[in-house]
């Protein structure tokens, strides 16, 4: 259930080029067809499903607030998590290069489709964004971690491709001149964004009970709280009329 | 300008306006859409852009001759990701609460296009004066966007600036709310960065006919 629910999350709701607007750069210059759209898109879902849980792991082993323990006790209380963001991108760069030439050596049909957008990857941010959103929204486990970078990798991949159909097909309409080209691009998207920004409710409802639970488990809490108050009211004042006797 | 000769001075007005960063060479937009929704976090987004490029276009530009090629783009990812270690260090230290609001955002200035694009397109090939000149220029280019879309954003979306309320008291109906003005709350939400951008690209290429695609 949790992962299912961080898939369509990452998909739909916070939607990387929607809503955080990463990798426009990319998705404003590639856009202009659909076939190129598709190859740097599937490019981008490849890429993300590697790096995130690579850095997850890096994150967890290396980064964190005490995560060197398993060196020893004495290496406990590093926190090395400043280095993040020059380990995350060493890390994404050197697996580009890497992708490319293990592609390249054995499966020369999938380099000629994905290979020219490999290098451009590198520099894309919406794979340096899905590792630090990794990072800063705690993912617990490896599994969620593959499960987010594929998740967010498709909803960027349904972003581009959706604007890069709609691109090929205003070339057709009568756009004011000087909104043609890039202008109309920003206002799409914006109009897009909008419409995705309606999938925002999907998940709330499950959200509420847990709410709930967490309510009733503070009043508990409260409860528990007076009753001790009360018993220690009480034994003050046993010990009080038993000091008068 | 005594400092600067007339093609120095060139490098620094040209990204203002003519050879705009955002709006004509479409380069680093990810950052520039995600925190405009106020003001604040837009100017200190523009600073830090500010000193990561003027620094980072100096230390390219002297290591320009001795960066093999082929891993020149790693070269370039490590000095502008300790650059912006350093950046993301003292907001944290001196300012806690912006950077918590800025969130990952810091960190993706390591791979804002404009960074990359200027490193590639003139650090690589030309002396540090001159790149240095060149990043202040295209930094303070992608500054203005950042500052008038956070303006717009700020003032319509919340009717504030800086936090401070220059239209009136919404709650006391003070200023123009008395009139029966109302913040338009869209403004605040993300698309409408978009759409801000969009406008300001039509308004530029409409007095600008040179500038428009075909």
């Amino acid at each position: 259930m949790e992962h299912i629910e961080l898939f369509f999350k990452s998909i739909f709701v916070d939607n990387m080029v929607f809503a955080y607007f990463l990798g426009m750069c990319s998705y404003l210059a590639v856009s202009k067809k659909v076939s190129t759209a598709v190859g740097l898109g599937a490019a981008v879902i490849f890429v993300l499903s590697i790096t995130v849980p690579l850095n997850w792991l890096l994150d967890q082993y290396l980064l964190q607030e005490g995560a060197l323990a398993w060196l020893g006790e004495e290496y406990a209380s590093y926190d090395l998590s400043f280095l993040s963001f020059i380990m995350f991108i060493a890390t994404i760069a050197t697996m580009v290069q890497l992708v490319e030439i293990v592609v390249e050596k054995f499966s020369p049909s999938l380099y000629n489709s994905l290979g020219i957008f490999l290098p451009l990857i590198a520099v894309n941010c919406a794979i340096l964004g899905g590792s630090l959103f990794m990072q800063s929204r705690e993912i617990e486990t490896l599994g969620l971690a593959l499960n987010y970078g594929v998740s967010s990798g498709i909803g960027w991949f349904l972003a581009i491709l959706a604007i890069a159909a709609i691109r090929e097909k205003i070339r057709y309409s009568a756009v004011p001149p000087a909104l043609r080209g890039l202008g109309i691009t920003f206002i799409i998207t914006g109009l897009m964004a909008i419409g995705f920004m309606s999938f925002g409710g999907m998940l709330t409802g499950g959200d509420e009970p847990v709410k709930n639970e967490e309510k009733t488990a503070i009043i508990e809490k409260e409860i528990e709280k007076e009753q001790v108050d009360t018993e220690t009211e009480v034994s003050l004042v046993d010990n009080l009329t038993k000091e008068k006797e | 300008m005594g400092l600067l000769s007339k093609k120095d001075s060139k490098l620094i007005v040209d990204p203002l306006t003519d050879n705009n960063p955002i709006t004509i060479q479409v380069l680093g937009i990810c950052s520039a859409l995600a925190i405009t929704a106020q003001l604040k976090p837009s100017i200190v987004m523009a600073v830090s852009v500010l000193f990561v490029m003027g620094v980072g276009n100096v230390v390219i530009s002297l290591m320009r001759n001795i960066i093999p090629s082929k891993i020149r783009i790693i070269v370039q990812l490590i000095v502008v990701a300790t650059l912006v270690i350093i950046v993301d260090q003292v907001l944290k230290a001196y300012s806690y609460a912006l950077s918590k609001e800025l969130s990952v955002f810091i960190g993706l200035i390591i791979t804002n296009c404009i960074i990359m694009g200027r490193f590639e397109a003139f650090a690589l090939g030309n002396g540090p004066w001159r790149s240095f000149l060149d990043g202040i220029g295209n930094a303070l280019g992608y500054g203005v966007i950042l500052i008038i879309v956070g303006f717009f954003r700020e003032l319509l979306g919340s009717g504030t600036l800086f936090g401070f309320k220059v239209l009136g008291d919404p709650v006391e109906k003070t200023g123009l709310y008395a009139m029966g003005y109302e913040n338009n709350g869209f403004m605040v939400l993300p698309p409408m960065a978009l759409i801000v951008v969009g406008l300001i690209i039509w308004v530029q290429r409409s007095r600008n006919k040179a500038l428009i695609e075909d």
